[in-house]
């Protein structure tokens, strides 16, 4: 590596700020448009579940770990426990599938 | 609530996300090792950076000898979702909440912050907020720190394990309001039935993961709100 590590680090955190900061600083009123509030509205959750499947089912080490902890989450979900025990479900489930599969 | 009590919830909340940071940060950092960054180094633009696939295309072209303009680009394409992810943000803040508080918010956007903040009822009170980054901010750069540090001597099973924590927070957040509301249901089944098509057939290979999430929320989420606007007291 012959140029400067630093310069690189500024480059990488000056675009990650800018894209996240412009438009919660520059967005200062609510949205009236019906699409764009609508549009807004149904992100996070569509975001989410594109993020999730099928990047859950290769995170682990065998699939089928992977496949035991989707499940395991998602019916705690649909249960509605928090954040926390559906996470830490996940990775046991997961874990222990492991130790039998593996 | 107080601040205090907000800061105390929101902390509760990042403690899954620490330690599925720590697990993913820590590959992150053998990357880092392998493009020649110090651990100080990596431990620094994990701090900054706060996203793993813009921080793993930066470090791969960093590795490759790239030049300063096409690590800033990678990372714009790379992180481009959280353009979209601040613009929906920007509408669960109260439009009274100061610049400061928008400024330390838009620090650490990254995909789990946004979906528990998000998750929150009503609008979202900042302090939230900070209570999470305090212990993801710690837990996403000092995972870091140690991959390039300690490589490979974390047991891969427990990896693997941890690996799931963030991917079991995502559905945690949109599982209950997808079984309250059916048209939220329906639109996870189609995101992630259309998410692996993307994945799995070729065709679609020419798109990077960022890219490929950021058109599939576009379209999907455009298609919804022009069939199933929202009524005006869905948003409060």
């Amino acid at each position: 590596m012959t140029r400067n590590p630093y310069i690189y680090i500024l480059c990488m955190a000056a675009v990650s700020y800018l894209i996240r900061v412009l438009p919660l600083t520059l967005i200062r009123k609510e949205i009236k448009n019906r699409f764009l509030r609508s549009f807004l509205y149904y992100v996070p959750y569509v975001t989410l579940a594109v993020m999730t499947f099928p990047a859950i089912i290769s995170a682990t080490g065998s699939v089928w770990s992977g496949w035991l902890g989707f499940i395991a989450a998602l019916l705690l979900g649909w249960m509605g426990k928090g954040l926390l025990p559906v996470a830490c479900t996940a990775c046991a489930v997961v874990f222990l599938s492991e130790l039998i599969l593996l | 609530m107080n601040k205090r009590a907000l800061l105390a919830k929101g902390a509760r909340d990042g403690i899954p996300i620490a330690l599925g940071y720590f697990a993913v940060s820590f590959s992150l950092g053998i990357a880092a090792r392998n493009a020649g960054l110090t651990a100080f180094q990596a431990m620094l633009a994990s701090l900054l950076n706060n996203a793993s696939a813009g921080e793993h295309a930066a470090f791969t072209l960093i590795g490759a000898g790239a030049g300063y303009l096409e690590v800033a680009l990678i990372t714009l394409i790379a992180n481009a979702r959280y353009l979209l992810m601040s613009c929906a943000l920007s509408q669960k803040l109260d439009s009274s909440t100061p610049l400061l508080p928008r400024m330390i918010i838009g620090f650490d956007v990254t995909d789990e912050i946004f979906g528990v903040s998000i998750a929150q009822p009503g609008k979202l009170n900042p302090w939230y907020t900070y209570g999470v980054m305090l212990l993801a901010l710690p837990g996403w750069a000092l995972g870091t720190y140690f991959g390039v540090l300690l490589g490979n001597i974390l047991p891969v099973r427990l990896v693997s394990a941890l690996s799931v924590a963030l991917y079991g927070m995502f559905i945690a957040v949109f599982m209950p309001p997808a079984r309250q509301n059916k048209i939220i249901a329906a639109l996870v089944v189609i995101s992630m039935a259309t998410s692996w098509l993307f994945a799995t057939v070729e065709l679609f290979h020419f798109m990077s993961e960022g890219i490929r999430i950021i058109v599939l929320t576009v379209l999907i989420s455009a298609a919804a709100a022009l069939l199933f606007p929202i009524k005006e007291e869905v948003q409060e």
